[in-house]
């Protein structure tokens, strides 16, 4: 039985962790990524707090996780998994053909997406994705009805035998709102997989059919009542006019209906499921207004569903057809649709400081060496914290997880074919996007023939999303010991014959391990060359108060010339335009002391002043 | 009671903890309470701002030239972020140099109590003082005491007193 605990403070990715844990979900999987890494987490807290049994990891990624959570789903258990948008192209395989072979216990697919985008590689709409799949998604607009979702996510899931999506965006993921919290649901489910190889295995010829279920499926779930869109009744002044919205895009549109008094004037609907779209909703939408106003992030999914040609949407172009729909531009698409004067607040730029790899970061020196010994390198990289080494100009292209090392085959076989004299490649890679998809596409460099140098940047952390363990580190999700994973064992299976492992912090050690790499790229029996650049994110406490700190001054002999600014970009480093000087910031300085190999006329310098080797 | 807040800052300077201890503020006075906050990349040292609103509302963002309050940890975020606020409204900022708005030296303060990660906590306590926001000293107070690590209650209640005498 289900009673009302308590209010509480939640995030929206926090409301859905609450929500997964409440529903009796006993597996929950995933990878990070910014808007979505917070939800594994407060799992992990709320089954800890209701001392809720489950099974609960950071997978190496996320078709990983998504096959993990799956077969969870097979035995009739309840399972969710988690990801970002772009997660979703990594597991994309498995989710497609999920749709087909369907699941047992209720299995719900958590994405959340990046209107905008404000921490991704793209902004696109998962919901389009989920028709693609032919799966049914849940679109919330705030972190209480995001929790409220998760369990309908999972009940349509279980009726209709269904992977369900529910799709939060940014500003859901990231709101924080007081949000009730219910005990958890016990189900008390044994493991119970029944062999079904039509199904579960299901070769080319059972698939037309289960193709043909899934269309009865997904017609069914567009016949439902309870998924017919609410309405915010008009008082028939502007029969003609309709608003539909769904998700924060609905908040809103609807303060901002409020505030511009048409709230009780004109009809406006909330779309929940705006995959399938209701069928009966969508006959009355286009028979009963002629101006149709659609508010939806980010793609025009509700839109192309009720396809008519008099909507006013992204596809008209009254609503702008990329980008994140901040309450400015909804007030001024609405108040061109409803006729009302005046424009709006300008969506103003907002200009701002860059982020930067912090300072005493490992990554620093690692880029700063890796530019200084090859100035004409190609700098392929990668995905996370490091992706800022192109502050120092050291990172040249950034595309999806683990696309480095491949690209730098690619740019490699290139040059290669038209001189001996090609440029060296350098590809950079995280610790944990190189198991995420670092270790397929260095396989493929060795296998075929490729002379590159990769340097895995190991700071022993997810550091970008929040320092989440990796395989390396041998700590799950919920802190108890798993089993350790070591990336030299790997890249030596992977056929690699030069490995090494360096410090950037000690630059000279490192430069010279570059320097050996390329050499041995080159070589007649050349090939990739790996170095794992080794020290820990400063973010870990520990770790930091055990490297040798000095105290960093720059002395009056400084000239000016800005190649610390430029070439090592620490933010500690500041240039005071009156005395035109370099100056040190005590407050955000770490005293790693690495600058004082950079100034050309050796002003800057390091005294050292504690910690321990 | 309605109130819309802008916390504005760097990453690092702890926008996020304020928002939080914002949010459980107002549900700690029974109010309906909804957030927004910058994460990821820009969390290394980026611009970044929070939006709180307090009381009935549906949306999580606030709307430029509504904000009734904004809290500023850096004196140069005051130009970027400033279009957020009401021609009314009030700003507190962190600034060693005066202005036409609620300014203190945060920064200042805090080193003097021994830790710059309570700069935000001394802005803070006088924002509260200066009746900037929806909530009183006591209840910030229980706030701050349920929100912070066990290490860090003592010097974090500090920073907000040094904040609130000033």
């Amino acid at each position: 039985m289900e009673i009302e605990m308590e209010q509480k403070i939640l995030m929206g990715n926090e409301a859905i962790g609450r929500g997964l844990v409440e529903s009796g979900c006993s597996l929950v999987s995933s990878y990070p990524g910014t808007p979505a890494s917070e939800i594994l987490e407060s799992v992990v807290t709320f089954a800890g707090e209701t001392e809720t049994p489950m099974h609960i990891e950071w997978s190496v990624n996320e078709k990983v996780a998504y096959e993990v959570a799956l077969g969870h789903s097979y035995t009739g258990k309840r399972s969710a998994v988690a990801m970002k948008q772009v997660g979703l192209n990594v597991a994309s395989d498995p989710f497609m053909r999920s749709a087909y072979l369907g699941v047992t216990g209720g299995f719900v697919v958590v994405v959340a997406d990046d209107p905008g985008p404000h921490s991704s590689q793209t902004e696109q709409d998962s919901r389009s994705f989920a028709q693609f799949a032919r799966i049914p998604v849940f679109d919330p607009s705030n972190p209480a009805e995001a929790k409220e979702m998760v369990g309908r996510a999972f009940e349509l899931s279980e009726q209709y035998e269904l992977p369900v999506m529910l799709r939060p965006t940014t500003r859901v993921c990231h709101a924080r709102q007081n949000v009730s919290c219910l005990s958890p649901e016990v189900l008390s489910r044994k493991a119970q997989f029944e062999r079904n190889p039509g199904r579960w295995v299901a070769t080319p010829k059972f698939l037309t059919d289960l193709h043909r279920q899934l269309n009865d499926k997904i017609d069914a779930i567009a016949g439902l009542v309870e998924l017919y869109p609410s309405c915010v009744k008009g008082d028939g002044s502007m029969d003609r006019y309709c608003i539909v919205s769904s998700g924060v895009a609905y908040a809103n549109t609807y303060e901002i209906l409020e505030d511009l008094g048409f709230i009780g004037k004109v009809d406006l609907f909330k779309v929940d499921v705006p995959y399938p779209l209701n069928r009966h909703f969508i006959e009355h939408i286009t028979s009963e207004y002629t101006k149709i106003l659609v508010i939806e992030e980010t793609y025009p999914t509700i839109e192309m569903q009720l396809s008519n040609r008099a909507i006013a949407g992204r596809i008209s172009k009254a609503v702008p057809d990329y980008g994140e729909l901040t309450p400015e531009i909804i007030e001024k698409v609405l108040k061109a649709f409803l006729n009302v004067p005046g424009k709006g607040e300008p969506d103003a730029e907002e200009g701002g400081v860059r982020p930067s790899l912090c300072p005493g970061c490992s990554h620093r020196a690692a880029f700063y060496a890796i530019r200084k010994t090859f100035p004409k390198g190609i700098l392929p990289s990668d995905i996370g914290c490091y992706t800022l080494g192109m502050n120092l100009g050291a990172v040249d292209t950034c595309h999806c997880m683990g696309a480095g090392i491949s690209q730098g085959a690619g740019l490699y076989h290139a040059y290669a074919a038209d001189s001996s004299d090609y440029p060296t490649v350098v590809a950079t890679i995280g610790d944990s996007t190189f198991f995420h998809a670092g270790i397929p596409g260095l396989i493929n460099a060795v296998f075929t023939g490729a002379r590159f140098i990769v340097v895995i940047l190991d700071n022993s952390t997810t550091a970008m999303t929040g320092n989440q363990p990796t395989p390396q580190v041998g700590i799950m999700a919920d802190g108890t010991p798993g089993n350790t994973v070591y990336i030299p064992d790997l890249v030596k299976a992977s056929g690699v014959r030069f490995l090494r492992e360096s410090d950037p912090y000690d630059l000279d050690s490192f430069i010279s391990t570059l320097k050996e790499a390329d050499r041995f790229c080159r070589s007649d029996e050349g090939g990739v060359a790996v170095i794992i650049a080794k020290h820990p994110c400063i973010m870990d406490r520990e770790a930091r108060k055990k490297q040798i700190r000095y105290r960093v001054t720059v002395t009056e002999e400084c000239t000016g010339c800005n190649v610390c600014m430029k070439q090592f970009e620490c933010p500690s480093l500041i240039f005071d335009e009156a005395s035109e000087k370099v100056s040190v910031d005590q407050n955000s300085c770490i005293g790693c002391g690495i600058c004082s190999s950079v100034c050309p006329v050796g002003a800057i310098v390091a005294e050292e002043v504690g910690g321990k080797k | 009671m309605k109130q819309q807040i802008i916390v504005s800052g760097k990453g690092g300077q702890g926008v996020l903890f304020v928002t939080r201890l914002l949010a459980e503020a107002g549900l700690e006075m029974g109010l309906d309470v909804l957030t927004a906050e910058t994460h990821g990349m820009a969390m290394r040292g980026g611009t970044v701002i929070s939006h709180v609103k307090i009381g009935s509302f549906k949306s999580p963002l606030i709307r430029k030239g509504l904000a009734d309050t904004g809290l500023f940890f850096t004196h140069s975020n005051v130009a970027i972020h400033s279009s957020y606020l009401k021609p009314d409204g009030s700003r507190v900022v962190n600034t060693d140099r005066g202005g036409a708005y609620a300014a203190i030296d945060a920064t200042k303060y805090a080193r003097e109590i021994g830790s710059l990660l309570v700069t935000n906590l001394v802005l803070l306590g006088y924002a509260v003082s200066q009746e900037a926001l929806f909530c009183d000293e006591a209840v910030m107070k229980k706030v701050i005491k349920e929100a912070s690590h066990p290490r860090n209650v003592d010097l974090n209640l500090r920073g907000f007193d040094r904040g609130l005498q000033l």
